[in-house]
């Protein structure tokens, strides 16, 4: 009997070929052009943010009088406010703010809308009709309205708003959560799982919540992009951050009434909200169509 | 339609009186004592509780809650702490002015949107489409309020074409009937005057109505190149009817479905923007009532303002919903 020699050495596959989703997610990402350049723009202002210290020419509370309400120049960048403080300076700082709000009022709003959503997806029941009601609720107030109903009890700080804003996005993450737990609950796999006798604990934490967090990643990078803009709404409105925190919206609200003989001191912080804001909504708007193309509109 | 109209009335029940307890609990959810946090520190122990008795804060919660509710169904909405005037009749003119800029608002953000959206999607590739979606991703993004504060600095600061703050000039009041000044100056025949509203008018419903503009632009672009591609539609263009026609009258009826959600949607949310909008050109609506009440901590005001301001917007949400089953023969509520 003729004896064939069969190869049974593996192809020689190189380490970094080997696919998986979050790798294939971030090579469809990266050929989405709009959502690297919101990428940009995050990367840029968090860096910003980071190094702000280090690169900024001088202190944001350094007052020098004689230099107020000057026009951009080789000295002041952005030229300088009623106090004669450096607003290239203050719009660096305020990056911190800002991006500081945004991505911690969300992480808290995740945080909680998502153990209330599992509880009301996974047990069902009066639990789901007790939360499912409470987010209804909350979400039948306009936003921005609600966040300075919470300010106007708690008493107007960066603090404060910064609760505000993610109480009031907690039902946003709630609904997402419990929706997808609802979808998952009823898959075979879970079922299986229950089958050998796995504990719900378990099948929360080992199958539902990866499950659930593609959605929660795209809303959530979205919803950076809201809470910057109501933090800096409560700040402009007096109900955020207070003086001399170089916040941007209160800045704006502080440099109103010079903005016919100093306009660059109401420019240039609401163009970084803008850019921010932009940053983040590009980005979300492409992992929204690689992470998960059904939602979509 | 009709037992789906009950059932959709009998879901918001509860909602509206949760959002009544959210509004009622906002003066007991203050730190300390209510009374000393609205009349301040220095206030007399007699006066706070003068303040306390007519606020009923000295009756247990559950009585207070039912006295709260008792009196809103009855139509009273309490007495402003500041102006001592009941909120009910102080709120109306307020009311008004706040639904005039909605309106306009709303008006501007769906005639310009619907129209970019079209005209995208028609042109789709072409240095229009490109621009508009440009804008549109841009106004999305954009603060109103310093939106706001860029059209006053442009458009009437420097170039003076138009007035920067206010609802009407000083100078030439306007015979109030309904409060809303469009209709009023028309009522009274006085061409002169309405065109001051509008000019008025402009800025600030350009401000607020932006974002939704930029939403809507979006929404009918990629709700317009989904049924151009339909079959239907393909028919149309064969049997000769010239572009304009398909895409105007044939396209557009089913276009046009989603993008209703969207504006009705919208029109919700502009109520809470109008508070920033309010603010930023003096215009004395809903949201700077409640502006100027927090910083008097007039709290009864807050509570009201708050309470309506939400109430229109489950109203407006409701409507939407209604709207929708009604457009769109193909939508099955049993």
């Amino acid at each position: 009997m003729a004896q064939t020699a069969i190869n049974v050495t593996p192809p020689n596959v190189p380490a970094e070929k080997v696919s998986s989703p979050w790798r294939d997610a971030w090579k469809a990402f990266r050929k989405n052009k709009t959502a690297m350049v919101g990428l940009y723009i995050i990367v840029f202002f968090v860096l910003i943010a980071i190094f702000a210290p280090l690169i900024a020419p001088y202190g944001f509370k350094e007052q020098v009088l004689v230099n107020r309400l000057k026009p951009p120049s080789s000295a002041h960048w952005f030229g300088t406010d009623d106090l004669g403080r450096d607003l290239f300076t203050r719009v660096m700082y305020g990056a911190r703010i800002s991006l500081w709000v945004g991505f911690f009022s969300v992480i808290a709003s995740i945080f909680v809308g998502t153990i209330l959503g599992i509880l009301a997806g996974f047990y069902g029941k009066w639990i789901d009709m007790l939360i499912s009601r409470l987010f209804d609720i909350l979400l039948a107030f306009p936003s921005i309205l609600l966040a300075i109903a919470i300010v106007a009890i708690l008493g107007p700080s960066l603090q404060n708003a910064l609760y505000a804003i993610a109480i009031v996005n907690i039902p946003t993450y709630g609904r997402l959560v419990r929706a997808k737990v609802l979808s998952l609950k009823s898959e075979e796999y879970i079922t299986a799982a229950r089958a050998i006798g796995m504990t719900n604990t378990r099948i929360l934490v080992t199958h539902i919540l990866p499950n659930s967090l593609t959605p929660i990643i795209v809303q959530g990078t979205l919803g950076i992009a809201t809470a910057i803009i109501e933090a800096a709404a409560l700040g402009f409105l007096g109900l955020g951050a207070q003086p001399p925190d170089p916040e941007w919206g209160k800045m704006l609200s502080d440099s109103r009434q010079f903005i016919q003989k100093a306009p660059w001191t109401v420019i240039f912080p609401g163009l970084s909200i803008m850019l921010t804001v932009l940053g983040f909504n590009l980005m979300g708007d492409g992992l929204r169509d690689v992470l998960d193309p059904r939602m979509k509109n | 339609m009709n037992s789906y109209l009950l059932k959709r009335v009998m879901v918001l029940i509860p909602v509206l009186i949760g959002m009544t307890i959210i509004v009622f609990s906002i003066i007991h959810a203050i730190p300390g004592d209510p009374a000393e946090t609205i009349l301040g520190q220095k206030a007399t122990e007699q006066s706070k509780q003068a303040l306390r008795e007519q606020l009923g804060l000295d009756k247990p919660w559950l009585q207070q809650y039912f006295n709260y509710m008792g009196e809103l169904l009855h139509g009273d909405l309490g007495t402003s702490i500041r102006t001592k005037t009941p909120i009910a009749k102080e709120i109306m003119p307020y009311l008004a002015a706040t639904l005039e800029l909605t309106a306009a608002s709303m008006l501007f953000a769906t005639f310009v949107g619907v129209n970019a959206g079209i005209l995208s999607a028609w042109r789709q590739n072409s240095w229009f489409d490109y621009t508009a979606m440009i804008i549109a991703l841009i106004g999305v993004s954009m603060p109103i309020f310093w939106l706001g504060l860029m059209e006053q600095l442009i458009f009437a600061l420097k170039l003076h074409w138009l007035p920067s703050i206010g609802r009407m000039d000083q100078r030439n009041p306007i015979e109030t009937i309904t409060n809303l000044y469009v209709l009023d100056s028309l009522l009274a025949g006085r061409w002169d005057q309405l065109w001051i509203v509008i000019k008025h008018l402009i800025l600030p419903s350009i401000a607020l109505g932006t974002i939704p503009m930029a939403i809507i632009a979006r929404m009918t672009r990629s709700s317009m190149l989904e049924v151009m591609n339909s079959d239907y539609i393909r028919t149309a263009k064969a049997k000769g009817l010239s572009q304009f026609l398909v895409v105007y009258k044939h396209a557009l009826k089913n276009a046009l479905i989603p993008v209703l959600t969207v504006v009705g949607l919208q029109t919700g949310a502009l109520l809470g923007g109008a508070v920033l909008t309010e603010t930023i050109f003096a215009w004395p609506g809903v949201g700077r009532y409640i502006f100027e009440a927090i910083s008097s901590r007039d709290y009864p005001v807050i509570q009201t303002g708050i309470l309506i301001i939400a109430f229109i917007f489950v109203f407006i949400n409701l409507l939407v919903d209604l709207m929708y089953a009604a457009i769109d023969p193909r939508i099955n509520y049993k």
